[in-house]
C-alpha cells in the first residue's frame, strides 16, 4: 500500500485526500460509512449537469452572485497599490459560508438524507446551514460551544428563527472546536439519515476538497471580473483571513497553479503570537491530527489540543485546512499573524475609506495589506468575506 | 517552533525504511485468547483518573478481580468517539497532570513485580492518535514492549492510514492494534479487517459513542448474529453500552466477550478505587 507521508508537489488533493501531506481521513470506524459514501459520490454528485444547473441558478437568485469586484480607490491609495475587494459580504446571510452550504443541501438531498447536523464558531455557518435547511424544508441541529452562545446571540436567534435547534456544546472549552466535536458526536450516533455540512476546508476527506470546490466561485468570478476590469490575467496578489480557511480556499483556489499570483493568508495573532493568548496556528503549530485530518494545529508537548484565542470568533480555531497546511509548509502562501488591535484598526480604517464595515475575520485580511511592502503598480485582490454587522458590540467597545 | 518543509533541506516525512517483519511469537492477548474463549472481561479506565497516580491501583485491582484485560485511557483534550463520561474522565486526567510520558513512568516495572506481585494480565491503551504521533509512532511502540504493554486501540486511525503508514513499526515491537467495526461497517469491511487484525475485533455494539445506556435492542442482536454467522479468524468482544450483568451477558452469547467503560469508570467515581470496591463491580458485571 503507498505510504502517505511521502511529500507531493501538488496542490491538487490526491485520491486519497492528501495535500502535500496533509489531509486524509483520520475518523473512527463508526463514521467510515459515511465519510465513504460521501467520498464515493461527491464528485460523480457535484459534476451532474442538474446539480451544477441547481446551483448556480440559487447562487445567482438567492445568494446575489456574482458578488461585485470592487475597486477601493482611498484604500488604494492608503495602501500604495491597485487594492480591488471581492464582496463576499453582499451574499444572503451576510458571508462567503453560504456558498458551501448550498452546495452540501444539494448533496446531502442527493444522498437521501432527512436531517441536516453542523458545528458553529460565530454563528455565521451556523446560520447559512439554517438557511439553506428552510429553503430545502431539512431538519437542521446546530452545535455551537456554549461560551459562544452568550458571545453571539444575535447568531443563535437567527438559527431559531430559521427553525433550527441550536444545542450548547458543554464539553471542554464550550467553543469552536468542542462544537465541532459534537457535531461529529452525533453524527456517530446518527449514521444513516443525518449529514454533516462542515463550515470550512477542514475535517476528513473528502470535505476539505468538497468545500474548497464549492467556495472556488469566488476565484472563478475574481478571474472574470478582473480580466474585464484591467485586461490583466491575474493579480499580483490574492489575500484572505484563515481561521479553519474556507473563504481563503475559494479565493486561492483558481490561483493555486499561477506561481505569479502570491497567495497571501491572515492568521488571527489574538493578543500577539507569543502572549498565550493566540490563533496563529502556523506560527504556533506542529503537524498533528485534528477533526479527522493531519493538519497544522496548535498542541502541547504532549500532542493535547491548545485552547486558541481571537477577538475574531471566526479565526477562534486551533488548526487550518490541510490544503493551507500543504500551502505554508512548501512556501506556496505567505503567511501573516495579525493581532486584534491591527484587525480592529483596518476594519476601522475601511469603514471610513470605502464606506463597507468589514467582519472582524475579514479585517485580518484588509491588516495585512500594511505588512506586505506592497509596490505601487501591485494589483491586489482582498476576499472581503462577510460584513461587520455581527461585531458591532466588539467594534463599539474601541469606537 | 514547526519549520516548514520549504525552509528546510530535506523533509522528514519520507517512508521508514522496509524493516523485516519479525513475527508474533509471544504477546499476553493472543495467549489469552487461545486459552480462554468465552465470557472473557476486558474493562476500560481512564489513565490519571480519578487521581494521577490511581493508574497502577487500579490496574492490580483488575488483575486482582479476575478481569481478563484491561484497558487503559491515554487521555486526550477531543476525545471524539467518547460520551460524557469518558470525556470528564479525560478532561479530569490531564487537569490532574497526565501524559503518556508519565503513564509509561507509571507502567514501568509493574511487569517485573518490584516488592509486590508482577502484573500478568494483558494490557492494551487506549486512545487518540495526536499524543501518539507527538510521542513518535516508534518511540512510542518501543515503550509499550519496554513496559508490557501488548495492544493498542486507536479509534481515529483507521485501518487503510494504519497499514500504509504504521503498520511495519506496531508489528516490529510486538505491538497488536486492535480494530473496531459497527452495525454499518460492510460486509467486506469487515473480511478486510478480519485479514490484518491480530488479537481481537472489537464490535462496537451500536451506531453511538461510548457510554450508552440504551440496552441491547434486537436489531443489536440481529447485528451480532450476522458477524456470528461470517465465521471469523479473530476472536471478538463486544464494547459501547456494556453497563451491566444483563447486557454483559447478552454479549457472551454472541461473541467471545465484551468490554466495560464508562460504568467502569461512573463507579470509580462513585466507589472509590480499593481493591474491595473494584472486587465488588467486577462481582456485579461476571454475577
Amino acid at each position: 500500500m503507498q505510504t502517505t507521508l511521502e511529500p507531493q508537489t501538488s496542490f491538487e488533493v490526491s485520491d486519497k485526500g492528501f495535500y502535500g501531506h496533509f489531509g486524509g481521513a483520520f475518523i473512527p470506524e463508526m463514521l467510515y460509512p459515511n465519510v465513504e459514501e460521501l467520498r464515493q459520490n461527491y464528485l460523480n454528485i457535484i459534476n451532474d449537469p442538474a446539480f451544477q444547473a441547481e446551483f448556480w441558478q440559487l447562487l445567482e437568485d438567492y445568494v446575489g452572485r456574482p458578488t461585485p469586484l470592487f475597486l477601493a480607490k482611498r484604500l488604494s491609495e492608503k495602501v500604495g497599490a491597485t487594492v480591488y475587494l471581492k464582496r463576499e459580504d453582499l451574499c444572503h446571510t451576510g458571508a462567503h459560508k453560504v456558498n458551501n452550504t448550498i452546495g452540501q443541501i444539494l448533496v446531502a438531498q442527493r444522498l437521501g438524507k432527512k436531517r441536516i447536523v453542523a458545528e458553529t464558531g460565530a454563528g455565521q455557518h451556523g446560520v447559512a446551514t439554517a438557511t439553506v435547511c428552510a429553503l430545502m424544508g431539512l431538519e437542521c441541529i446546530v452545535y455551537m460551544g456554549s461560551i459562544d452562545m452568550e458571545r453571539q446571540k444575535p447568531n443563535v436567534d437567527r438559527m431559531r428563527m430559521l427553525g433550527a435547534t441550536v444545542v450548547p456544546a458543554t464539553s471542554g472549552s464550550q467553543t469552536l472546536k468542542d462544537a465541532t466535536n459534537e457535531a461529529m458526536r452525533h453524527w456517530i450516533n446518527n449514521p444513516v439519515d443525518t449529514h454533516y455540512i462542515i463550515g470550512s476546508v477542514v475535517g476528513p476527506h473528502p470535505y476539505p476538497d468538497m468545500v474548497a470546490r464549492f467556495q472556488s466561485v469566488i476565484s472563478e468570478e475574481v478571474k472574470k471580473q478582473l480580466f474585464a476590469k484591467t485586461g490583466r490575467q491575474n493579480p499580483d496578489y490574492v489575500v484572505a483571513c484563515v481561521g479553519g480557511g474556507s473563504n481563503a480556499a475559494g479565493a486561492f483556489f483558481h490561483y493555486l497553479n499561477e506561481p505569479t499570483v502570491r497567495l497571501v493568508a491572515a492568521e488571527a495573532a489574538g493578543q500577539g503570537v507569543t502572549s498565550g493568548h493566540s490563533a496563529a496556528t502556523t506560527a504556533l503549530g506542529k503537524p498533528g491530527v485534528l477533526h479527522g485530518s493531519r493538519t497544522i494545529l496548535m498542541q502541547t508537548e504532549d500532542g493535547q489540543v491548545i485552547e486558541p484565542y481571537s477577538i475574531s470568533a471566526g479565526l477562534d480555531y486551533p488548526g487550518i485546512g490541510p490544503l493551507h497546511a500543504h500551502l505554508f509548509d512548501s512556501g506556496r502562501g505567505d503567511f501573516y499573524a495579525i493581532t486584534d488591535d491591527e484587525a480592529l484598526q483596518a476594519g476601522f480604517q475601511l469603514s471610513k475609506l470605502e464606506g463597507i464595515i468589514p467582519a472582524l475575520e475579514s479585517a485580518h485580511a484588509l491588516a495585512a495589506l500594511e505588512k506586505m511592502n506592497l509596490q505601487p503598480d501591485d494589483v491586489v485582490v482582498v476576499c472581503l468575506s462577510g460584513r461587520g454587522d455581527k461585531d458591532l458590540s466588539t467594534y463599539s467597545k474601541h469606537l | 517552533m514547526y519549520v516548514r518543509a520549504s525552509a528546510r533541506a530535506k523533509t522528514h516525512y519520507g517512508p521508514k525504511p522496509a524493516h523485516t517483519f519479525m513475527t508474533l511469537t509471544q504477546n499476553r492477548i493472543t495467549d489469552l485468547f487461545s486459552q480462554k474463549s468465552e465470557r472473557l472481561l476486558n474493562v476500560y479506565f481512564t489513565a490519571g483518573f480519578p487521581a494521577l497516580n490511581d493508574t497502577v491501583t487500579i490496574l492490580r485491582g483488575l488483575q486482582a478481580a479476575g478481569v481478563d484485560l484491561v484497558e487503559i485511557g491515554m487521555p486526550y483534550s477531543d476525545p471524539v468517539a467518547d460520551g460524557e463520561t469518558i470525556q470528564q474522565s479525560n478532561g479530569k486526567a490531564l487537569d490532574n497532570g497526565m501524559s503518556l510520558k508519565t503513564l509509561f513512568d507509571q507502567l514501568e516495572g509493574c511487569r517485573q513485580g518490584q516488592s509486590r506481585d508482577p502484573v500478568t494480565v494483558p494490557i492494551l491503551l487506549m486512545g487518540y492518535i495526536n499524543p501518539v504521533l507527538q510521542y513518535g509512532v516508534e518511540a512510542f511502540c518501543k515503550k509499550c514492549q519496554e513496559v508490557g504493554v501488548d495492544g493498542v486501540i486507536l479509534p481515529d486511525l483507521p485501518l487503510d492510514l494504519y497499514l500504509a503508514d504504521y503498520a511495519p513499526t506496531f508489528r516490529e515491537y510486538g505491538i497488536l492494534n486492535v480494530n473496531l467495526i459497527t452495525p454499518q461497517t460492510s460486509e467486506n469491511r469487515i473480511r478486510l479487517i478480519d485479514e490484518e487484525s491480530d488479537g481481537f475485533i472489537y464490535m462496537v455494539s451500536s451506531a453511538s459513542i461510548t457510554g450508552s445506556t440504551k440496552g441491547i435492542s434486537d436489531s443489536m442482536r440481529g447485528y451480532f448474529e450476522r458477524i456470528q454467522a461470517m465465521n471469523l479468524r479473530n476472536p471478538r468482544l463486544i464494547g459501547f453500552g456494556i453497563n451491566n450483568h444483563d447486557t454483559f451477558d447478552t454479549a457472551c452469547e454472541y461473541a467471545n466477550g465484551a468490554i466495560v467503560g464508562s460504568a467502569f469508570i461512573r463507579h470509580l467515581e462513585e466507589k472509590g478505587t480499593s481493591a474491595e470496591s473494584i472486587l465488588e463491580f467486577v462481582h456485579t458485571i461476571r454475577a
